[in-house]
């Protein structure tokens, strides 16, 4: 069950949901944001410099997590603030691809806002550090 | 020693050129971060939210963001080598959500250099608003500068 985002309390899960990333999904944020850092989209590059392999990029994950709510949200000017640390890589695999786990919860709450906790896991692991959105209450 | 000039801090760059947020660009962009409301794809959507167009993504703000932060690597002082640069932290206030229709301009500062071994760690702000002066959003990065090979 989800909340009504109209009263949203502590530890609620409003919103959560699952993404497949594949390479496709890392071409087409790079096209769509103009972010073409090569150690996205080409393994060799992504090697030389030492990464385990192509990774997402942070912003990629970071904009995937937050529309996670929105649908909840209904409005996106109830959203005041949104910050993430990009605590690990996300390593996409060109055959299998990386499955993302979005978890949306109340955290907080005071009398006009709503702190929404989103954890985002990659095979079990969080790569996200503090990822909160701070919401108007309807 | 940090491979970051400290004297950035507290500088300011020029408004970036007027970026015009486009209606499919919106919707392109929307795709790629796996978005499916209605209100980032359909006009009649947003307007019964009381938009004039669809409504962006709330990190689409990096788009203008990512225009002011090629202007510090430009700056010939800087000390920065994109290469060596490492997304720490990313945090976006908002006033408002971009709508496709909006002209956009950035205003990047530097609010902070502070070296951590070898690295350095640069905050900076970039403040965009809307043609008609008005706050949009405020983008805030951390980047750990490294010191790669010299």
């Amino acid at each position: 069950m989800t909340a009504g985002a109209a009263d949203p309390a502590i530890g609620d899960v409003v919103a959560e949901r699952t993404v497949h990333l594949t390479r496709e999904s890392l071409v087409r944020y790079a096209g769509a944001s103009g972010d073409f850092n090569p150690i996205h989209y080409r393994d060799d590059i992504a090697a030389s410099v030492g990464l385990p392999g192509v990774l997402a990029h942070g912003m990629l994950t970071m904009g995937l997590a937050v529309e996670t709510i929105v649908p909840w949200l209904g409005d996106s000017r109830r959203i005041l603030e949104y910050g993430v640390r990009f605590t690990r890589p996300v390593v996409v695999d060109p055959e299998t691809g990386a499955d993302l786990r979005i978890v949306a919860k109340v955290g907080a709450i005071d009398d006009e806002s709503a702190r929404i906790d989103l954890t985002v896991t990659c095979d079990e692991t969080t790569v996200l550090g503090k990822a909160q959105v701070r919401v108007r209450l309807a | 020693m940090s491979p970051v000039n400290p004297d950035l801090v507290g500088r300011t760059f020029p408004p970036t050129a007027p970026y015009l947020v486009g209606r499919e660009k919106v919707r392109e962009f929307a795709r790629a971060v796996f978005a499916d409301d209605p209100q980032h794809f359909d006009p009649e959507a947003a307007r019964a939210l009381g938009y004039a167009d669809v409504v962006a993504p709330p990190t689409f703000a990096m788009v203008v963001q990512d225009q002011t932060l090629q202007q510090l690597l430009a700056e010939p002082d800087s000390g920065i080598v994109l290469q060596n640069v490492l997304h720490a932290e990313q945090r976006f206030r908002y006033s408002r959500p971009i709508v496709s229709g909006d002209e956009l301009t950035g205003t990047l500062s530097v609010t902070g250099v502070r070296a951590i071994g070898g690295n350095a760690m640069v905050t900076s702000e970039a403040e965009i608003r809307d043609a008609a002066g008005e706050h949009v959003v405020t983008a805030t990065s951390v980047l750990v500068v490294g010191e790669g090979e010299r």
